[in-house]
Parts: C-alpha cells; structure tokens; sequence
C-alpha cells in the first residue's frame, strides 16, 4: 500500500484501527523507561530535585513548537497539494498542541517560583510561547466557529502559516535577546552542554511525549473523520424528510 | 494602475460619507483615552509614565475595531465577488483597499495623538518622535489586520473573533512602538533601532499581508 492510498479516509481509518493500540502501548512503555531514568537522573548541585521539573517542561515545549510546525505542512497540503486529509490532520493536531503548550508555560511557571523567584516574567522566551498559546487559540476559534469544516480549515490554513514565523523567533529568543530564560543547551553549536546522565532520560521523554503527541493525533484524526461523517449522513437526513 | 487608483478613491470616498466610519476610529481612540485617568487616577507623573503605551494601545484598539469595515459591506453588496473574479490581481485590490483603509483610519489616529497625550501629559517636545512612530507602526496594524478581516469575512462571524485572530500577530509592532516612543521621551536606549524595526515591521506586513489576505479570500469564499 502505498503512502498515496492514506488520502483515502476509509483506508486511512482501517490503518488507524490497527495501528493505535501498538503506538499507545509503545508510548506507554517509553513512558515508563523516561520516568524511570528521569527519577534516577542526579539532582542537579543548585536546584537540587526541582531540575526534575524539567523532564516535563523541555519536552512539552519542543512538541508544542512540533505541534504547530505540523500544522503548517498540514495547511501547505490544505492549500497547496489538496490533500484530503490534511485538513483533518491539522485539525486534530491543535488542540494537542495547544495542550502541551499550554502544560510548557505551567510547568515552566512552577519550575521558575522556587529557582528565579517569580512565576512569570515578560522576557523573549516566555512572551514568544505565550504568543504562540494565543495564536493555537485563535486557530482553534477558526476551526470550531465554522459551519463548513472545509471552509473553516482553509482559513485556519492560512492563519497557521502565517503564525509559523513565531517558531524561529521561539528558537533563537534567547540567543537574540538577554533573557532570564536561560539560553540554549541542546541545540546548539558546538555541541549540547548537558551531561550524558541528565541528556539520556531527557531524550527518552521527549521520544515518549512524540509517540504520545501522534498517538492522540491519529485518535483525533479518526475522530473527526468519523464526525464529518456523522454531520453528512444528518444533511442527507434532513433532505429527505417531507417539507 | 487606474484601477487600483479609482479603487482607492472609492473607498476614501465611501469611508468619508454618511455611514463609512472614517472618523469614528479616531472618536473611539479619542474616548478610550478619556477612560484612562478614571481607571488609573489623575496622577500626573503616573500618567506621562504610560502616556505613550496607553496611546499606541488606544490606536491598536481603533485600528482592530475599524476592520469589520474593511470588506464586511464589500461583501454584503457583492463588489467583493466582482474584485475577486476581475483581471487585476486580488494581491493589488486588497493592497489598495488596505492603503484607503489607513488613510481614513489610521492617519486620522496620528492626527489627533498630540489632542490625547496633552491629556496624558506627555511631554510635548516629544510629541513629534511618538507621532512619527505612530505614523510608522499604524500601516503594519492596518496590513495585519487585513489578514483577520479577510479570514472573518470569509466565515462570516465577526466581532471577537477578529481581535483574537488578529492582536497576538499584532504584538511585536506594539512592542517596539511604545519602545521607540519612549526611547524619545525619556530612555537611556536610542530611538534608532526600535523605530527601524518598526519600518521593517510595516515594510513585512506590507507583502504579506495582502498575500496572505488575498489567499484567505480565495479560499475561504470559493
């Protein structure tokens, strides 16, 4: 079967079926492996176990940016190649990215009390995550304001990729700007600057937040098909009914 | 090119009529101003202290409100259909409905800036600096805008869900507006670089937004 017969929803949704429960029993599994290393992981010499927040945080903020970064190959299928799923993905991919963005500014908040002193602070970093939350709210109002689900998608189409600018401003925030965020450790150059002990456990999570992050995708993803369905089978109930 | 001119005159001389809403930008600019020192008190030092932000916010808010206008009754009488299916490209129309947009909203909100931060207590001196940054910043909230109003028109829902979709793409040219403003007024940074990224910022949003408009129509009206 080739990729080109996944435009198919049918076949799509017999893919799903088999393969949801191995993607949801493998997320469970990285999971467990991530939390086990992570609570290993040594405290860190002056935050001491507070650090361990971040096993949460990192990782919640690489898949929000994820999140909207797929929104936007989704919009280019929507608009450009016409895809007939590529609505659907970017659909069910907002409000998971939301999520996980919005989980990244909490646990940020709850790591930045006892550490920095504060819950929040307007620097680069922080301001540019925040903006982002809002721009996966205004997406979602597009998305669900909008009778036709076609209609609606291609404007939300075209708001995500003129929201995706605020990715690379997300990235190098705080190398532009002096931030209380600190700067960036893994992707970088020159190589990361975290040690291996605390590095391992921390790619283990982020490998168990993306199996998470498509596992719900391609949960929603059926979801919606079926619910586009349901509202068609109604329009074509409605037609019928006598005057 | 005469049909971009002759549209942008008809659109001056529809937003100056009866019912256009040219000035009622900068009547709601003027009221939000007046609210201020009923929220904040009329401590004089406390209000030059946010005079420039509370201006640059009034314009903002002006700006956001006047958009619904912008294609809304276009789209009503079916001129927004006859644009669309016309030779000149829909880039173009929306560029120049956006140009007559903000010479009858936008340049009235410079106009009457000096008017409201007398009323803040901002130092007159540098009333001309925060004009001129006024003056650089509202076209870029102009071409924003156009994106909302184009994505909304589209759904036909207006009201909020404009501002939502259109104020956090509207951020950086709020951010480095009230920098600049008061670089001039009273800061050790210079004006310089903020006012030059607020030229960038309108000269960006000056190509993408008609693009970007110009795709949310196609799309969202077909």
């Amino acid at each position: 079967m080739a990729v080109i017969d996944l435009a198919n929803p049918t076949r799509f949704l017999s893919l799903v079926n088999r393969v949801l429960p191995w993607l949801a029993l493998a997320t469970l599994i990285v999971f467990v492996v991530g939390l086990y290393r992570a609570m290993g992981a040594p405290d860190d010499y002056q935050q001491g176990a507070t650090v361990k927040i971040m096993f949460l945080h990192v990782p919640a903020a690489w898949l929000g940016m994820l999140g909207w970064a797929l929104m936007s190959v989704a919009a280019l299928g929507t608009l450009v190649w016409r895809h007939p799923l590529a609505d659907v993905a970017g659909k069910a991919a907002a409000p998971i990215g939301a999520a996980f963005t919005f989980i990244c500014l909490v646990t940020g908040s709850l790591w930045g009390r006892p550490t920095w002193g504060t819950y929040w602070v307007w620097d680069a970093r922080l301001t540019s995550v925040l903006v982002l939350l809002l721009l996966y709210l205004g997406v979602l109002a597009l998305y669900w304001t909008a009778e036709d689900p076609g209609r609606g998608s291609r404007a939300a189409a075209v708001l995500t990729l003129v929201g995706a600018v605020n990715l690379p401003i997300i990235k190098f925030s705080v190398d532009w700007w002096n931030t209380l965020h600190q700067p960036a450790s893994i992707l970088r150059m020159g190589g990361s600057a975290i040690d291996p002990s605390i590095l391992a456990p921390l790619l283990i999570m982020a490998a168990a937040f993306t199996l998470l992050f498509f596992t719900l995708l391609l949960a929603a993803m059926r979801n919606e098909i079926l619910r586009r369905r349901v509202r068609t089978m109604r329009l074509m109930q409605a037609r019928e009914m006598p005057a | 090119m005469t049909t971009l001119v002759a549209l942008m005159l008809r659109d001056m001389r529809l937003a100056v009529r009866v019912g256009g809403g040219a000035l009622m930008g900068a009547l709601f600019f003027l009221i939000v101003v007046v609210m201020v020192p009923f929220a904040v008190g009329p401590d004089l030092k406390l209000l030059a202290r946010i005079g420039p932000a509370i201006l640059w916010l009034g314009a903002l808010l002006a700006s956001l409100l006047a958009l619904d206008r912008l294609f809304a009754t276009d789209y009503e009488d079916g001129s927004l259909d006859l644009m669309m299916s016309a030779p000149t490209p829909l880039e173009l129309t929306v560029a120049a409905k956006a140009i007559a947009h903000w010479l009858t909203t936008g340049l009235p909100l410079v106009v009457i800036a000096p008017l409201l931060g007398l009323m803040l207590n901002v130092e007159m001196g540098s009333m001309g600096w925060l004009m001129l940054t006024l003056l650089a910043g509202t076209p870029a909230l102009t071409f924003i805008g156009l994106i909302g109003a184009a994505l909304s028109v589209a759904l036909r829902r207006g009201g909020l869900l404009l501002a939502v979709l259109v104020l956090p793409l509207t951020i950086p040219v709020l951010i480095f507006g009230v920098a600049a403003a008061e670089a001039a007024i009273a800061g050790p940074t210079p004006f310089g670089p903020a006012f030059t990224i607020l030229c960038a910022l309108s000269l960006a949003s000056f190509v993408i937004g008609p693009f970007a408009a110009a795709a949310a129509l196609r799309y969202g009206l077909e």
